[in-house]
């Protein structure tokens, strides 16, 4: 099994792009810390606590909360459709966009639509996707994939920056991050006004609503989801909760986890097309709630709680692993910890074997998590399903004659003596400290005769 | 009547650290524990349960158990591996044969005998690094400092930051040895940074990657176990 790709080494090897990495998940770290001060720890893991709860409980009962959410936004006179996988859920989007005689189509920060590849299959369809979140801009006029959860540029600093916008957009370089936010603010701003639809993701759906709920700092989600005559929320559905009054809890841990806020700039709650009377929003409301595997990891009881993740990414932020390897090295959407669990249990685990063994097992991850997400404890049940269904197999002969031998050496604690004996004696050949005097149960019992 | 403790040195200071199992031993009898060795002790299995081989780590866990089971304490010189009894045998095995009877070492001293000053003398300058099972499985963090706080002529300097993983992770550093090395450098430059002159931790195999880590870097710095520490005078 290929554990250490070339791909790995070459981000080893890259010294900016490590020092970049290093420094972003650093200063993430530390915003995070910054706005839970030790008066607030108390009050904070009982935020935790409710949160998991919450996300159990709605998981538990997801049939019954699916439907409510239906039903509420059908009443306010939206449209829910529910999409198996990818190919459903794009093709709903471009069946609107082609209805609507739309060519140009605006979009908020999402990663479930990355997991669709909706900007893909869009540009196949000779259509024009815009990303309008600052990061995703500067990543989709790169032709990249988000290198992380909540920061997609991460890996960029003003330079690189400076870079992509020259080649990209034709502007004169500019160096200065407020600068390099006007000339993308420019060109948004009329990609706002000419689209023909606005896409969002959803950070939560309110069951009791029918409210779809979307957090951001910049402004660009609610503009997508508002200036387009047609707005289409793409929600994983796992994005439920129960009640409005939930989201006391939520909005509390999402932002101090995510960006180290208090609370994130914008809160928007839609709640359905433009009724009469009303000044603004959109025409037409499309909820699309996306399965892509989650029912699939719903059944499985034991790691079930993987879906209670609301995409924080202060896994990532503090895995010391994510923070050598970077985001682009993990397959599939989702980077770091969550895209760990998560994408094994989306895709299935033959697809990257290594994935769930890329971790030290540190903890580090469900330290921080705000629902509280096991991630060690679920790495480890992916890596024993791994070993159980190769370990037949050709290649695992070699760790599997090594694990033979590891558990009857184990057994005979004379023949482990023995062993060790050997083994320390190599190890000054290889270059190794040696081991100072006899073995602690040799001395051990030298000390007891005596 | 003394406290019967029963060592569990862990297979790593059994055949590569024998010096703090002595250490152990040697603080524990000091403070009035009747110590005793089961000598048909081997691993914990931990290794195979990391990696996914959990029919060969229930293999070694039964037989830990059996080993150990007949003692009213157990105490061990590592934080990863009495986690391994302590939280991951009642998974691996479908019950908890020693409930709260495993302890690691500077925790037990803390917890169960109650005493933060053992007397003992180390006239240098020392860095503690959170070993990261001890720290997030065991929620060990303030108890080692303590114990270090009371060490005559010992300066204690905290790292900056202090909680990160060395890179170690047991087979993780032999499937990725390079990942694991960068991590390890990292560490070993937070510990260079305070200019102390040893680190300690409650783990050894932490203390071998980390010192391997400091070789590579080539630093001055040189790794101790605590229990090392704690038996000095």
């Amino acid at each position: 099994m290929q554990y250490e790709s070339q791909q790995i080494l070459n981000v080893l090897n890259d010294a900016p792009l490590q020092q970049k990495l290093y420094g972003a998940t650093a200063r993430n770290q530390a915003k995070r810390r910054n706005v839970i001060p030790p008066a607030f720890q108390p009050e904070f893991q009982k935020l935790r606590e409710a949160a998991r709860d919450i996300k159990r409980h709605t998981l538990d009962y997801l049939d019954y909360y699916l439907e409510q959410a239906e039903a509420q936004v059908t009443a306010h006179g939206g449209h829910v459709f529910w999409a198996r996988d990818a190919a459903e859920a794009t093709s709903y989007v471009l069946d609107v966009m082609r209805r609507r005689g739309a060519r140009l189509l605006v979009k908020s920060k999402s990663m479930t639509t990355e997991e669709i590849h909706l900007n893909d299959r869009l540009e196949d369809a000779g259509l024009e996707a815009v990303e309008t979140d600052l990061g995703e801009f500067i990543i989709q006029l790169n032709r990249e994939r988000p290198y992380h959860i909540v920061t997609p540029a991460l890996h960029k600093d003003r330079y690189d920056v400076a870079d992509i916008f020259e080649r990209t957009l034709g502007v004169g370089r500019e160096e200065v991050p407020e600068k390099q936010t006007l000339i993308a603010r420019r060109i948004l701003r009329e990609k706002f006004l000419a689209a023909g639809v606005g896409v969002s993701g959803a950070n939560f759906v309110v069951a009791e609503t029918g409210t779809v709920v979307i957090v951001e700092n910049e402004g660009n989600a609610r503009l997508s989801s508002s200036a387009p005559p047609v707005h289409i929320a793409v929600a994983g559905i796992e994005k439920l909760v129960p009640r409005l009054a939930d989201l006391g809890v939520f909005l509390n841990i999402l932002a101090r986890s995510a960006t180290g806020q208090a609370l994130s700039i914008y809160t928007s709650m839609l709640s359905g097309p433009r009724r009469e009377g009303e000044i603004d929003g959109p025409e037409e409301f499309h909820l699309i709630l996306l399965d892509n595997g989650r029912s699939r990891v719903l059944a499985g009881r034991e790691r079930r709680e993987t879906l209670q993740c609301i995409r924080c990414g202060a896994c990532l932020n503090h895995c010391p692993v994510f923070r050598k390897i970077g985001g682009h090295v993990y397959p599939g959407t989702y980077s770091g910890p969550i895209g760990a669990i998560l994408t094994p249990q989306l895709s299935g685990p033959q697809e990257a074997p290594w994935l769930p063994f890329a971790s030290s097992l540190c903890g580090a991850c469900a330290e921080v998590c705000p629902v509280k997400i096991d991630i060690p404890k679920l790495l480890l049940s992916l890596r024993a399903e791994i070993v159980e269904s190769a370990k037949d197999e050709k290649a695992s002969w070699a760790e599997k004659l090594a694990f033979r031998f590891y558990a009857w050496l184990m057994k005979h604690p004379r023949l482990f003596d023995m062993a060790g004996e050997a083994g320390t004696a190599v190890l000054p050949l290889l270059g190794l400290p040696g081991r100072e005097g006899q073995s602690f149960r040799r001395q051990w019992r030298q000390r007891s005769q005596a | 009547m003394s406290t019967r403790v029963a060592l569990f040195v862990t297979c790593v200071v059994d055949q590569l650290f024998p010096r703090t199992g002595m250490a152990m031993a040697e603080v524990l009898e000091r403070l009035g524990c009747r110590v005793e060795f089961p000598e048909d002790q081997t691993c914990c299995g931990q290794p195979a349960y990391n990696s996914g081989w959990m029919d060969e780590a229930r293999e070694v866990a039964q037989r830990f158990v059996r080993v150990f089971e007949g003692y009213e304490y157990v105490v061990a010189p590592s934080g990863s591996c009495v986690s391994m009894v302590k939280n991951h045998y009642p998974e691996l095995l479908g019950a908890d044969p020693f409930g709260g009877r495993v302890f690691e070492f500077s925790q037990f001293l803390t917890d169960v005998l109650r005493v933060e000053d053992v007397g003992a003398r180390f006239a240098h300058s020392v860095t503690y690094h959170d070993a990261c099972h001890s720290l997030r499985e065991l929620h060990i963090k303030a108890g080692p400092r303590r114990l270090l706080a009371n060490v005559r002529g010992l300066e204690l300097r905290e790292m900056e930051p202090p909680e990160e993983c060395c890179g170690f992770g047991g087979t993780f550093s032999v499937k990725f040895p390079h990942v694991s090395q960068a991590m390890g450098a990292t560490k070993a430059e937070s510990i260079q940074r305070t200019g102390a002159e040893y680190v300690a931790s409650a783990d050894p195999s932490c203390l071998m990657n980390i010192d391997g880590a400091l070789r590579r870097l080539g630093a001055a710095t040189r790794t101790i176990h605590l229990a090392e520490i704690l038996a000095s005078r």
